[in-house]
């Protein structure tokens, strides 16, 4: 196993593990307001210090993991779960309309601005976590269909497909029976990758006020909050800003680890 | 070559068309009629109705469609609910600001990641190698709205080099204005520079592997040279395209960095509108954004076809 798939996992867990924690214990209540210990900076009590409301931030970050790491897995699951099965469609019936409509459905997703969009949706349809989940979903949908489809077209030439037809078998189940085990590599890494860039546009949307709204606590909304006060207080920043960085990083790690780990060809290509 | 580009040239057009009907359709289902907005609640019905008229709103939906993308043919972007002047105005005035910081970005990502790509492609596996590719893992991890408030902390607050927001205006002379967009340029271009670096460098080495590469050295040319001559312009190929892709991820991105340094682009337009209801200028800014990043990717695709005739065939 390569340090890359070490490290990124590490870093990955202790966001999951913070994440998950938070719903059992947290050192403070993360909603808890205590003025006269507003704005402290990092100490013995408070690790992470305190925002100009007094809340504990270690609390917060605890807390606020929880809500990015939702919204970007539900989107990454959105993507999969409309993605796969239209690459694996598209690439079963390579060449007619079907493949061809989806293709061209993909590519003009692939051209709107995924973040003027997102802010769009948000913005008709209202701020909140469900609908930044949406928003990021949705972009996630080509991604999955064009791995998918690319890697299932391959796939199709090979005898053992060639095999499953002699024997009766439908394009239907063969994809489901053949091909999709043999992609679910790929998606893995790719599920990966994508979940880091959900991290990061979760943060990106909280922080123009169309993430999660308050009292749920989030990364992206917590810089917003300290950005008039950097100057006096740049823990405030700092420590969420370090704390998307420190998750986004494990699962870049994590993905280009597993991509390694998952595919021999590549490990011997590297050695 | 010409069969090409008009085959490209009518998806693109086809792109568009469904574009502008998903972004119109998208603003439709908005709730609140901008008109009742505009009056408040107590409003009179025939004032309403007035209004309306006034604002092109009282047409049926697929005719408001066509004189919206109508307009948007001859450069007619409608006139703005809240301000009572011409969207395209409006347009032109922030893309003033919004050009220059997405150009200005794009070139300092460029020139970090260049440099920086071919040295790591040229130092594969030693230290140089894997300090480039630390850094640029970092890079990428980096948020570039959380990048440029350290920028402000550090440059702005603490140094006092730059001011922490706001645009000084061009009239006040080009350096005047270059400097006050100095700082979101540099957020915006490292994270796209740790991207694009890391693709100089694999394309580079892929090159490299090549074996035009190894007859390059045989026929007496020096490591850098064959580098320089042969390496670094095939590689150039792939590194277009991400170029190209990433013009679009900066004038997206430049909306959420605009917020950061209160710049007057076309992000905080969309915003202002976005919070007024001034729904014909949404629907009008998103438009132009998505026919920016359709038409770049045009001229990729064709600056490509032009360069390697093989891609031609393809597609």
């Amino acid at each position: 196993m390569s340090r890359n798939l070490i490290l990124g996992a590490a870093l990955s867990s202790l966001v999951l593990l913070a994440a998950l924690v938070s719903f059992v214990w947290t050192p403070y209540d993360h909603a808890a307001l205590n003025i006269p210990a507003k704005l402290q900076p990092p100490n013995t009590q408070h690790w992470f210090g305190t925002d100009h409301f007094g809340r504990d931030m270690f609390s917060m970050i605890m807390v606020g993991a929880r809500t990015s790491i939702a919204v970007a897995l539900v989107a990454v699951g959105i993507g999969m779960a409309l993605g796969v099965p239209l690459g694996l469609t598209a690439a079963a019936r390579k060449g007619s309309w079907l493949d061809e409509v989806i293709m061209r459905g993909n590519d003009l997703v692939f051209a709107f601005p995924s973040l003027v969009i997102a802010i769009l949706i948000t913005a008709v349809f209202g701020a909140g976590a469900i609908n930044a989940i949406i928003a990021i979903g949705i972009f996630n949908i080509p991604v999955f269909a064009r791995i998918t489809r690319g890697a299932a077209l391959s796939l199709w030439e090979r005898e053992f497909i060639l095999a499953a037809r002699v024997s009766g078998k439908g394009a239907a189940r063969i994809s489901a029976e053949h091909i999709l085990p043999n992609v679910a590599n790929l998606l893995i890494v790719q599920g990966t990758i994508q979940f880091s860039l959900g991290i990061l546009a979760e943060a990106g949307l909280s922080y123009v006020g169309l993430g999660a709204q308050p009292p749920t606590p989030s990364w992206g909304r917590m810089l917003a909050d300290a950005q008039t006060m950097v100057s006096f207080a740049p823990h405030l920043a700092l420590i969420p800003g370090l704390a998307i960085i420190v998750t986004v990083l494990g699962l870049n790690l994590l993905g280009d680890g597993l991509r390694d780990w998952l595919d021999p060809r590549i490990r011997v290509a590297r050695a | 070559m010409l069969r090409y580009a008009l085959k490209r040239l009518l998806s693109l057009i086809l792109s568009l068309a469904v574009a502008s009907v998903v972004i119109f359709a998208v603003i439709e289902i908005a709730p609140g009629d901008p008109a009742s907005f505009m009056l408040g609640v107590n409003a009179q019905a025939d004032t309403l109705a007035a209004l309306r008229a006034e604002l092109g709103l009282d047409v049926s939906k697929v005719e408001r469609y066509f004189n919206w993308v109508g307009g948007m043919l001859v450069g007619d972007f409608g006139t703005s609910y809240t301000y009572r002047t011409p969207v395209s105005q409006m347009i032109t005035d922030r893309l003033w600001v919004s050009l220059p910081l997405a150009l200005y970005a794009l070139t300092l990502s460029t020139l970090i990641a260049f440099p920086a790509g071919i040295y790591a492609a040229a130092r594969r596996g030693k230290p140089g190698d894997l300090a480039v590719m630390g850094a640029t893992q970092l890079g990428i991890a980096v948020p570039n709205f959380w990048f440029a408030m350290m920028l402000v902390l550090i440059f702005a607050i603490n140094l006092r080099w730059f001011n922490a927001g706001g645009f000084a205006g061009w009239e006040n002379g080009f350096w005047t204005g270059l400097h006050s967009l100095t700082l979101p340029a540099i957020a915006l271009a490292l994270p796209q520079a740790a991207i694009l670096a890391r693709v100089m460098r694999s394309a580079l080495l892929d090159i490299l592997a090549e074996d035009f590469m190894r007859t390059a050295r045989a026929k007496g040319l020096s490591r850098r040279q064959a580098l320089w001559r042969h390496g670094v312009r095939n590689a150039l190929i792939p590194v277009l395209t991400i170029i190209g892709l990433q013009f679009s991820f900066l004038l997206a991105g430049s909306i959420i960095i605009e917020q950061v340094f209160y710049l007057p682009g076309l992000g905080r337009l969309v915003f202002q509108a976005i919070s007024a209801r001034d729904l014909i200028v949404v629907e009008s800014v998103v438009m132009l954004l998505v026919f920016a990043v359709i038409m770049v990717n045009f001229l990729v695709d064709l600056a490509y076809a032009a360069v390697d005739p093989r891609l031609r065939s393809r597609t």
